[in-house]
């Protein structure tokens, strides 16, 4: 009897345990390292990838761009124009919760799109527009513009940093010079935010109240279905500890596979590579001082560079680049070769020649941890053999992007050209473009200055359609092969490694972690 | 001993306060802008100013000096410039990893350590000492991230026996906390290993010359007695002392060793914290890593009473 009794205590311990385990072994977690660490919690006030990557987690916005780059509603059910263009009336969708359980209303959408409108460049440009944004009934937003800007749906469903995410108005209400310390979102999954551990790990749980499409999703437009309980975003510094795990079944996804580790994965019958994220390799020189600050000598940049031959030193597989003579990105509807010259090393000597160039210091500035690291390498050698003088600079990515601030000459503390890779939509169409922007003082690093292209940028806002924006964004382009804001060292593909098991993962161009679910 | 105590401690303050001097000008006079980092790559200048004067890195250097000394004084390290953290939380958080890896670390080191060495001393000129040595000097002249690299290959991703990354904190179960630190403690211990073997060797050969283990011997006491009863209890003296030196490198391994097999420790946050110039949270880490440093020193000075009779503070 007593060993019946124990057999019976035992059983019903077993089960007691089995149940109380149930709800951890059905919760499914999609483990992620990506490529960088999340530094803070606020999608409008910076450019990093990191932060809009939790910015698409964690919120919803009006619209969305598809796969194809067309803008389509997200958060709007349906939205309507006057004929003059000038009035839009957005209606939000049924059902619309924050992460606090509360209906997301027309207000908390005016006070989300009057922040962000005060930080990002596009915002700031459709607010300078407007006349008044209002929220007409708690499911109605009223944008009525100043004068015809053709970019309002550009904007509101801009597709990288910074975002015009929809969050609570209280939230909202916090300065735009401040970061938000709130993540109450509109997204398809919660931050948990006891769970954060900067540096570490942060995780999101899927937001039960979050209402999504119903089309299939497309690019960062349709459907937004958490089909995980959990996404753990693991931080992981070292490249070859994150193959590790990838390989050891740690971790499903591995963002940014370095090109010089696929070989390691290639066969691995668990494992598949796929692409993640286009980019741009931006070659930036210095405008304000010498010699960058010679058209002549900046045309010759663009005739040497061989983007095939940089290109190849960042990876040595055709997939997973493309030579692209254009400033825009090559899939983009703006895509023009139109003036764009091909590589011609006795034509930049010419010009380093009539450039009267006498052998000024060139400092290139290298970040050598970044990708782009092999591709500067390669240019920097290109630049010595048609007898240019560079001071091949290396350091870490903190230094170079405070030294490329500086507008002292190079003697001073200053540079003449540094590399970077901003993402796809960053350089897609000739307004929100990161390189073609010559607005001097206001433009990016290298501070190009143009009226011409500015005077171009502006009508770009206002052309009546899509061919007319074609036309302008080509005359942009072929401005710009004279003045040379910047060299495109062509367009490459970071790389994501992931389990085999996993389905639904989507290439949006953003890492983005709907869809997605874990098989057998 | 407790005012010898007292005077040790309150000999640290002034210590501290020149390394918290030291590394706030550092900080400073590297190249690198916190406000740069946290804007982003597509930020204005506009908005990076914006950012320094809400980080208040736009005061002069003195008055943010101030500023960090009255936080100190009061115990508090301040907030991170990027996650808006207090210090205190963030170092909180990443204690226990680093902890438990240092002492996994220092365990392996000493119980593969003390019997070679001991080993060594005893057949010293040996083919079995030469072993030893041969060891010691591979051990100490493999950097971690080689040592780590090649567990991971074999015993990770070859055998499976353990994981190649992570750490299980102690709340999880002592045994899987244990597992996730078998291999970066061992990549860790096998410096320290080879560094204690050699000193271990040293020190007991001084002793087992001297007149009183011969007396031993010659009194019939048993030979694993009196080396492990008389001579290493003598030799001890210079072994804790690398002990406690051996810190401060296994501060430094940490840093390596935490990134290798991605545990969320001390040395990782430093890592990062230098690489984005968060300098509340590389101040405060300076000053605790200084503290653990000095505690240390004073244990290894207090424990050679133990060890020694004739030693009294």
């Amino acid at each position: 009897m007593r060993i019946v009794t124990r057999r019976l205590a035992l059983a019903t311990a077993a089960i007691a345990l089995t149940l109380a385990a149930l709800p951890a072994m059905a919760q499914s977690v999609l483990k992620v390292r990506p490529f960088g660490d999340l530094r803070t919690l606020d999608p409008m006030t910076t450019s990093d990838y990191m932060v809009r990557n939790h910015g698409y987690m964690v919120y919803d916005t009006l619209f969305a761009q598809d796969s194809a780059g067309l803008i389509k509603p997200q958060m709007v059910e349906s939205y309507t124009t006057s004929p003059d263009g000038l009035t839009w009336v957005f209606v939000l969708r049924d059902g619309l919760k924050f992460h606090d359980n509360t209906a997301v209303t027309s207000a908390d959408v005016v006070a989300s799109l009057k922040r962000w409108g005060e930080r990002d460049g596009l915002g700031q440009q459709l607010m300078a527009n407007t006349a008044s944004l209002t929220a007409t009934d708690p499911k109605t937003v009223t944008l009525v513009l100043k004068g015809k800007w053709g970019l309002v749906l550009d904007a509101l469903g801009k597709p990288s940093s910074m975002l015009p995410v929809i969050m609570p108005a209280r939230i909202a209400a916090t300065p735009s010079n401040q970061n938000i310390t709130d993540a109450t979102g509109s997204g398809p999954f919660m931050l948990v935010k006891d769970e954060w551990s900067p540096g570490a790990k942060i995780v999101y749980a899927k937001a039960p109240m979050y209402v999504p499409r119903k089309e299939a999703p497309d690019g960062l437009s349709g459907g937004k279905v958490a089909n995980v309980d959990r996404v753990e975003w693991q931080i992981m510094p070292d490249a070859q500890t994150a193959l590790n795990a990838l390989q050891a079944g740690e971790i499903d996804i591995f963002e940014e596979v370095p090109p010089d580790m696929i070989p390691l994965v290639k066969g691995n019958p668990k494992i598949k590579i796929g692409k993640l994220a286009a980019l741009q390799g931006v070659f930036r020189m210095n405008q304000l001082q010498p010699p960058f600050n010679n058209q002549k000598l900046r045309q010759a940049m663009l005739r040497l560079i061989d983007q095939e031959q940089t290109l190849r030193a960042y990876v040595d597989d055709k997939a997973l680049y493309t030579v692209c003579l254009s400033f825009y990105m090559c899939d983009s509807p703006y895509y023009t070769d139109a003036a764009y010259p091909k590589p011609d090393v006795a034509a930049a000597k010419k010009l380093v020649a009539e450039s009267g160039y006498k052998g000024e210091k060139i400092v290139l500035l290298d970040a050598t941890e970044t990708a782009l690291s092999p591709h500067t390498l390669v240019v920097a050698q290109m630049m010595r053999d048609i007898g240019l003088n560079v001071d091949y600079q290396a350091m870490d990515w903190g230094t170079l992007s405070s030294r490329r601030t500086s507008k002292n000459p190079v003697e001073q503390g200053g540079w003449s050209v540094f590399q970077s890779g901003p993402a796809a939509p960053d350089m897609t169409e000739p307004v929100g473009h990161l390189g073609l922007r010559s607005n001097c003082d206001k433009s990016w690093f290298g501070w190009p200055c143009d009226e011409t292209i500015e005077k171009l940028r502006e009508s770009f806002t206002t052309a009546p359609d899509l061919d007319a924006r074609k036309a302008i964004a080509k005359q942009i382009q072929e401005r710009a092969v004279e003045t040379v804001p910047y060299v495109s060292v062509g367009q490459f593909w970071l790389v994501r490694g992931q389990q085999a098991n996993l389905n639904g993962l989507l290439t949006a161009g953003v890492p983005v972690y709907w869809n997605v679910s874990k098989g057998k | 001993m407790i005012p010898y105590i007292l005077r040790r401690l309150a000999s640290t303050v002034p210590v501290l306060g020149f390394v918290a001097l030291f590394v706030f000008f550092l900080l400073r006079l590297t190249p690198g802008d916190p406000a740069i980092l946290i804007a982003g790559d597509q930020a204005t200048n506009a908005q990076i100013e914006t950012i320094r004067e809400t980080l208040g890195l736009n005061k002069p250097l003195v008055e943010q000096l101030v500023g960090w000394a009255g936080q100190i004084a009061r115990g508090d390290l301040g907030r991170s410039v990027f996650s808006d953290m207090e210090v205190t939380r963030l170092i909180g958080l990443r204690i226990e990893p680093t902890a438990m890896l240092a002492l996994v670390a220092i365990v392996m080191a000493l119980v593969i350590a003390l019997p070679l060495g001991t080993l060594a001393a005893i057949k010293a000129g040996s083919l079995v000492d030469r072993a030893v040595m041969a060891f010691a000097m591979l051990g100490f002249s493999s950097p971690v991230f080689i040592v780590a690299f090649f567990l991971v290959y074999v015993f990770a991703l070859g055998l499976g026996w353990f994981p190649t990354q992570g750490y299980v904190p102690l709340s999880q179960g002592l045994w899987p906390c244990l597992n996730s630190l078998v291999l970066p403690g061992l990549a860790l211990a096998m410096l320290y290993a080879a560094l204690l073997a050699r000193i271990t060797r040293t020190a007991l050969l001084e002793v087992l010359a001297e007149d009183y283990v011969r007396t031993a011997h010659a009194k019939g006491v048993q030979p694993g007695k009196v080396v492990i009863g008389h001579a290493l209890k003598n030799a001890a003296i210079p072994i804790v002392t690398v002990v406690g030196v051996g810190i401060a490198a296994l501060l430094g391994g940490v840093v390596v060793t935490e990134t290798v097999f991605n545990i969320p420790g001390l040395g990782r946050l430093t890592t990062d914290a230098i690489l984005r110039r968060d300098y509340p949270v590389v101040q405060g880490l300076i000053l605790v890593f200084s503290v653990v440093y000095v505690l240390v020193n004073l244990l290894v000075d207090l424990s050679y009473a133990l060890f020694d009779p004739r030693i009294r503070y």
